[in-house]
C-alpha cells in the first residue's frame, strides 16, 4: 500500500514538476525602434545587447522580435499595444519620444511590462507600476573624450556635431566640453547642430569647415556623423566616437568610443519580471556599473601605444 | 448586354489589377528572402481589417490623409501643385498645442474648437505664404512649398526644445523635445474604445463640404476654371492669380486642421525628431496620393485614404509578424503607386471610347449655366 | 571675417552644389520637354546605392559611377514609360518612383552590404597651374573630378539645349507637342530620351555624394536633397546657369550657415538652420520681374490626335 501511494506520489511529482518546466517558457521580448537594427548607433547598440543575451540565456529561453524604422510615433504606438496584447513579457520602446504613447498603453496590459529610454521617468508618479526606464549618462562618457581630446589637439581647437540640441547629444556634447575644459581651460570647442539625425552632407561639410577653421580633434553624435567620420579620415583629424566602437569604420584616426552596454540594463530588468517586478525602477548607465564603456581602438593611438609598451618597443620607469 | 456591362466595368477595376500585380511583385521578392508571401499578406490584412482595434487604426491612419487629401483636391482642381502638406500639417498643429496649453481652464469644447481654428489658420497661412509667393513675387508653388516645409521643421524643432518644451523634461535633465500634455479636458472624444477618435467624421463631413465648394459655388467654378485652361478663365475675367492664392490657402487650411486634429485626437502634444515624419507619418506626401487616387474628387478621396491607410497599417504589421525589412514594405508601397497611376492609361481609353460623348457635352453645359 | 573664412566658405559652397548640379540639370532636360520626375530623389538614392555597391566589390570607382548612370537611366526608363507610354499624371508618378527607389536602395543595401562602411572615393585633385592661383585656385581647382565634372556640365546643357537640333527639338516638345508632332517629331522618342538622361544625371549626382564627397552609404542618404533639385529647376527658370546660380546660392548659404555655428556665433541652430531656404525664396521673390518661359506642356499628357 506505501509503495503504490509512494509510487502515485513520485509520478505526480513528476508529472507536476514537468507541467512547471513547461510553464516556464521562453522570455519573450518585443522590440521598438525607431531607425533601423543596423544604424551603427542607437538602434544596433540595443539589437546587439538583445543578441548577447540571447546568447547568454539560450534560445529556448529568450526570444526577441523587433519593429524597426518605426519613427512615425503613431505606428510605434501601434506597434506597442499589438506586441502587448500578444503577452509578450517586456516591450522595448527605445526612445524618448515613445513616452506619451506608453502612458496611454501601458494601464491596459498590467502583465506586461514595458521599458523605455532614455529617461528617469517611469510615471510612477501617475500611479503606473509597469514601466522601467533608462538612462546612459552619456557626460561620463563625454567627459572621458574630451580629457583625452584636450590632451592629444595641438592646436587647442576641438569640435563636435550634433543633431538637435536635447537628449543624449546634448549630455554628451556637454559632458565633453567639461572634460575638454578641465584638462585645459585655454582650448575651444566649437559645438554645431546639423538639425537632423541623418543629414550626412551637411555632417561632412562642418567637419570639413571646422578643420578649416583649425580643430584638430572631432567627435558627435547620431547616425549621420558616419560622413564627419569620413571627411576626418581624409584629412586626418583624430575622432572621438558615441554609441558603439566606430574603430572599424576608420581604423587610423578613432582613438576611442563610448559605447552603451545595454545588457547592464537588461540582466537586472529581466531579473526583476521574472521574480514579479513589472516596472517602476531606473536603470542608470555609468562608467561605475559598466553600462557606459570606452572602446579603445587597438589600432589606433592609445592602443598602439599599449602595444609599444607589452612589446617593449616602449620602455618606461626605469 | 451582360457582356457589355462586364467590359464597362473591366476597366473600372484596374488600379485593383494593378494593387494585385504589385502584390505579386513583392510576393516574388518575399519568396527570395524565404518567407512564405501568403502568410505574410494575411498579416498585412489582419493588421489593416482583423480587428476592431485594427480597424480602428486603419481609420486614424487615413484621416490626416484625407485632411491633407481634401486640400490637394482643391489645389490640384486649380491648377497649382502643393508639395507642402508636410509644413502645413506641422504649422498647423503647432498652433493648435501652443493655443490649447495656453488655455489650460478653459471649458475642454472650447479648447478644441479653439485649437482646431488656430491650426487651420496657420496651415492657411503657410500655404498662404505660398500663394502670395505665386501671385505677387512670380515664385514658383514646388520650390516655395518644398522650401516652407523645411522651414516649418527647423522651426518647430526651435520651439520644442526651447520656448515650448515641456518643463518637466527640464527638470527630469532629459530634454525630449516635446511639450508638456495637452489638458485632457481637449482631448479629441473617443468614437469607441479604440485610438479611433472624432478627428475621422470631421475629415469626412468637410469632404462632402468640399464637394459642395468646389461643384456647387461660383467661387469653386472659378477655382477649377482657373485649373482647366488659365486662358479660358482670363478670358472669362477670373482674376486667376487670385484664385490660385486661394487654391493654396485652401488647401494648407485642410492641411493644418489635419495636424491640429492629429495633436487633439492622437498624440495629446507636440514633439519632432528632428524631421517632421515623426509626427506626420509622411501624410503630406501620402495625402497627395490618396487625393490622386480619388480622382481629385473629394468623395472619391475618402476611399482611398481609407485604403492607403489600410495598406500602411497592414504593412506595419508585416514586419512584425513576419520580420521582414520594413524597406522592403517601403519598395512596394512605391511599386503600388506607380503601377495604380499607370494603369489609369487603360482605365481613361476604355471608359472613353465607352462612355458616350453627350455626357460630357451635357457637362460643359451645365458649367456654363453655371457661370 | 578674414579670407580664408570667405574662400572656405565659397569652396563649401561648390563642393556642396556638386549633387544638386547633376540631378537639377538632368530635371531641367526632362522639364524642358514637358516631363516633371517629382522622384528625382529616389533615383539618386539608387545611384549612389549602386555606386557604393559596385565600387565597394570591385574596387573600381569608374565602375561604381557608370553603374549608378546605368541605374539612373533605368530609373528614367521606368518614369518615361509610365509618364509617356502610359500618360500617368507626372506629379504622382514620382511620388511612387521616390517612394519605389528610398525602399528599394535601404532594402538592397540591407541585404548586400548590412553595416555602415567607408570607402576611399574619388580623391581630391588640384589643377596643376590653376589651382596656385590665389584665391580663385583654392576656391575653384582643389576639388575631386566629379566636381568638374558638375560645372562643365552647365555649358555642357546650354549648349545641347540652345545650340543644337536636338535641343531644338527638345524646346518643341515642350511648348507645343502638336505642332513639333505635325512637323515629324517624333514627342514620345524625343521625352523617353529625355527623361533618361535626367535619370542618369540624377544617378550620378548619387554617386557623387556615396564615392566623391561622402563616401559612405546609409539608409535615406539624400535627405531630400533631390526635392531641392527639383525646387531649383524651378528657380532658374529653366535656363541651366541660372540652375547653376540657385544651386550656388543654396548651397553658398548653406555653407555660411555651417560657418557661423561652428564660428560660434550666437544664433540659435535651428533659425542658422533656416537660413538657405529663406534666403533662396527671398532672392527668387526679389527677381519678381524675370521673364520666365515655362514650357507651355509642362506636367500635361501628350496623345497623338487631338487637339
Amino acid at each position: 500500500m506505501n509503495k503504490v501511494l509512494a509510487g502515485f506520489v513520485l509520478v505526480a511529482l513528476i508529472i507536476s514538476s514537468m507541467a512547471i518546466i513547461g510553464l516556464a517558457d521562453a522570455f519573450k521580448v518585443a522590440f521598438v525602434t525607431p531607425s533601423t537594427i543596423n544604424d551603427s548607433a542607437w538602434s544596433q547598440s540595443m539589437y546587439d545587447a538583445l543578441v548577447t543575451i540571447q546568447n547568454e540565456m539560450g534560445k529556448d529561453n529568450f526570444q526577441f522580435v523587433y519593429s524597426e524604422n518605426m519613427y512615425v510615433i503613431s505606428d510605434a504606438a501601434a506597434a506597442i499595444r499589438d506586441y502587448a496584447s500578444q503577452g509578450y513579457n517586456l516591450v522595448i520602446a527605445h526612445g524618448s519620444q515613445y513616452g506619451g504613447s506608453l502612458v496611454d498603453i501601458a494601464p491596459d496590459f498590467p502583465n506586461t511590462a514595458f521599458a523605455w529610454g532614455s529617461t528617469a521617468n517611469t510615471f510612477s508618479d501617475q500611479g503606473i507600476t509597469n514601466i522601467f526606464s533608462y538612462q546612459p549618462y552619456s557626460e561620463q562618457g563625454g567627459y572621458v573624450n574630451g580629457v583625452l581630446a584636450a590632451k592629444l589637439s595641438e592646436t587647442g581647437m576641438m569640435g563636435v556635431i550634433g543633431p538637435i540640441e536635447t537628449g543624449d547629444a546634448k549630455r554628451y556634447t556637454e559632458g565633453f566640453q567639461a572634460g575638454v575644459m578641465a584638462t585645459d581651460p585655454d582650448a575651444k570647442v566649437s559645438v554645431t547642430w546639423t538639425g537632423s539625425y541623418s543629414d550626412v552632407s551637411l555632417s561632412a561639410e562642418t567637419a570639413r569647415t571646422m578643420i578649416k577653421a583649425g580643430a584638430d580633434v572631432l567627435t558627435g553624435t547620431s547616425q549621420m556623423v558616419i560622413g564627419a567620420i569620413g571627411v576626418a579620415k581624409k584629412e586626418g583629424a583624430i575622432w572621438f566616437g558615441y554609441d558603439v566602437d566606430q574603430a572599424p569604420l576608420a581604423p587610423e584616426i578613432v582613438v576611442s568610443s563610448v559605447v552603451v552596454d545595454w545588457t547592464v540594463a537588461l540582466r537586472p530588468m529581466i531579473a526583476a519580471i521574472q521574480s514579479g517586478t513589472m516596472g517602476g525602477k531606473v536603470y542608470d548607465l555609468t562608467l561605475a556599473n559598466g553600462g557606459l564603456k570606452i572602446a579603445v581602438n587597438a589600432e589606433g593611438l592609445v592602443g598602439k601605444t599599449i602595444q609599444a609598451i607589452i612589446n617593449g618597443d616602449i620602455v618606461v620607469g626605469e | 448586354m451582360n457582356q457589355r456591362k462586364l467590359l464597362d466595368l473591366l476597366p473600372r477595376l484596374t488600379p485593383i489589377l494593378a494593387v494585385l500585380i504589385s502584390l505579386l511583385v513583392g510576393a516574388v521578392m518575399l519568396a527570395l528572402l524565404g518567407t512564405n508571401p501568403w502568410e505574410a499578406y494575411r498579416a498585412l490584412f489582419i493588421g489593416a481589417f482583423g480587428s476592431t482595434n485594427a480597424l480602428a487604426d486603419t481609420i486614424v491612419k487615413a484621416t490626416p490623409l484625407l485632411f491633407v487629401g481634401l486640400g490637394i483636391c482643391i489645389a490640384f482642381r486649380g491648377g497649382v501643385l502643393n508639395i507642402g502638406g508636410e509644413g502645413q500639417l506641422v504649422t498647423g498643429a503647432i498652433a493648435a498645442t501652443a493655443i490649447a496649453l495656453s488655455v489650460p481652464n478653459w471649458p475642454g469644447w472650447l479648447i478644441i474648437l479653439v485649437a482646431l481654428l488656430a491650426g487651420t489658420l496657420a496651415g492657411a497661412i503657410w500655404g498662404g505664404i505660398a500663394g502670395l509667393l505665386k501671385a505677387h513675387f512670380n515664385v514658383n508653388e514646388i520650390l516655395s512649398t518644398i522650401m516652407l516645409n523645411y522651414i516649418a521643421v527647423f522651426g518647430m524643432n526651435y520651439l520644442l526644445r526651447g520656448p515650448m518644451m515641456d518643463p518637466l523634461q527640464i527638470k527630469l535633465g532629459s530634454f525630449t523635445p516635446q511639450t508638456a500634455r495637452l489638458p485632457r479636458a481637449a482631448d479629441l472624444p473617443r468614437l469607441i474604445p479604440t485610438r479611433l477618435h472624432l478627428g475621422a467624421v470631421i475629415a469626412v463631413i468637410l469632404a462632402v463640404a468640399v464637394y459642395i465648394l468646389l461643384w456647387r459655388t461660383t467661387i469653386g467654378f472659378r477655382i477649377r476654371t482657373v485649373g482647366k485652361s488659365l486662358r479660358a478663365a482670363l478670358a472669362a475675367g477670373v482674376r486667376t492669380k487670385r484664385y490660385m492664392a486661394l487654391s493654396l490657402v485652401l488647401a494648407g487650411a485642410f492641411a493644418g486642421l489635419g495636424g491640429a486634429v492629429e495633436v487633439l485626437g492622437l498624440h495629446h502634444r507636440m514633439f519632432t525628431d528632428g524631421s517632421a515624419f515623426g509626427f506626420t507619418g509622411s501624410a503630406g506626401f501620402n495625402g497627395i496620393v490618396a487625393a490622386l487616387f480619388g480622382q481629385l474628387h473629394p468623395i472619391g478621396t475618402i476611399p482611398a485614404s481609407f485604403l492607403l491607410g489600410a495598406l500602411l497599417t497592414g504593412a506595419n504589421k508585416m514586419q512584425r509578424m513576419m520580420q521582414i525589412p520594413s524597406a522592403l514594405i517601403g519598395a512596394l508601397n512605391g511599386l503600388i503607386v506607380l503601377l495604380v497611376v499607370g494603369s489609369e492609361f487603360l482605365r481613361r481609353h476604355r471608359i472613353k471610347h465607352t462612355q458616350s460623348a453627350e455626357s460630357e457635352r451635357a457637362e460643359t453645359s451645365a458649367e456654363e449655366e453655371e457661370a | 571675417m578674414s579670407w580664408s573664412i570667405i574662400i572656405g566658405i565659397l569652396s563649401s559652397g561648390i563642393r556642396l552644389a556638386t549633387p544638386y548640379l547633376y540631378a537639377a540639370v538632368g530635371e531641367t532636360i526632362g522639364q524642358l520637354s514637358g516631363v516633371v520626375n517629382l522622384g528625382v530623389d529616389g533615383v539618386m538614392l539608387m545611384g549612389a546605392y549602386v555606386a557604393f555597391f559596385v565600387a565597394l566589390r570591385t574596387g573600381s570607382l569608374s565602375l561604381g559611377l557608370i553603374a549608378a548612370a546605368g541605374m539612373g537611366g533605368v530609373f528614367g526608363l521606368i518614369m518615361a514609360f509610365i509618364s509617356v507610354t502610359l500618360k500617368a499624371e507626372q506629379g504622382i508618378s514620382g511620388i511612387g518612383l521616390y517612394l519605389f527607389g528610398l525602399g528599394l536602395s535601404t532594402f538592397l543595401f540591407g541585404i548586400t552590404i548590412r553595416n555602415v562602411q567607408t570607402i576611399d572615393g574619388f580623391p581630391d585633385l588640384a589643377i596643376p597651374g590653376l589651382s596656385r592661383i590665389p584665391v580663385i585656385g583654392e576656391i575653384f581647382f582643389q576639388h575631386n573630378i566629379l566636381v568638374y565634372v558638375a560645372f562643365a556640365l552647365i555649358p555642357i546643357a546650354w549648349f545641347l539645349l540652345n545650340k543644337t537640333p536636338f535641343g531644338l527639338k527638345v524646346r518643341a516638345v515642350g511648348q507645343n507637342p502638336e505642332a513639333a508632332d505635325s512637323l515629324g517629331v517624333n514627342v514620345a522618342r524625343v521625352r523617353y530620351l529625355t527623361v533618361t538622361l535626367g535619370g542618369m544625371l540624377s544617378g550620378v549626382a548619387g554617386a557623387s555624394l556615396s564615392i566623391a564627397l561622402l563616401n559612405t552609404f546609409q539608409q535615406n542618404l539624400t535627405n531630400g536633397m533631390g526635392f531641392i533639385a527639383v525646387a531649383l529647376v524651378y528657380f532658374g527658370g529653366w535656363r541651366p546657369v541660372l540652375v547653376f546660380a540657385g544651386a550656388l546660392l543654396f548651397s553658398t548659404v548653406n555653407a555660411l550657415q555651417i560657418w557661423l555655428q561652428v564660428a560660434g556665433i550666437n544664433v540659435p541652430s535651428d533659425v542658422a538652420l533656416m537660413l538657405p531656404y529663406i534666403v533662396t525664396i527671398l532672392v527668387l521673390a526679389a527677381m519678381a520681374k524675370r521673364r520666365v518661359n515655362a514650357p507651355a506642356a509642362l506636367n500635361k499628357r501628350f496623345e497623338r490626335g487631338e487637339s
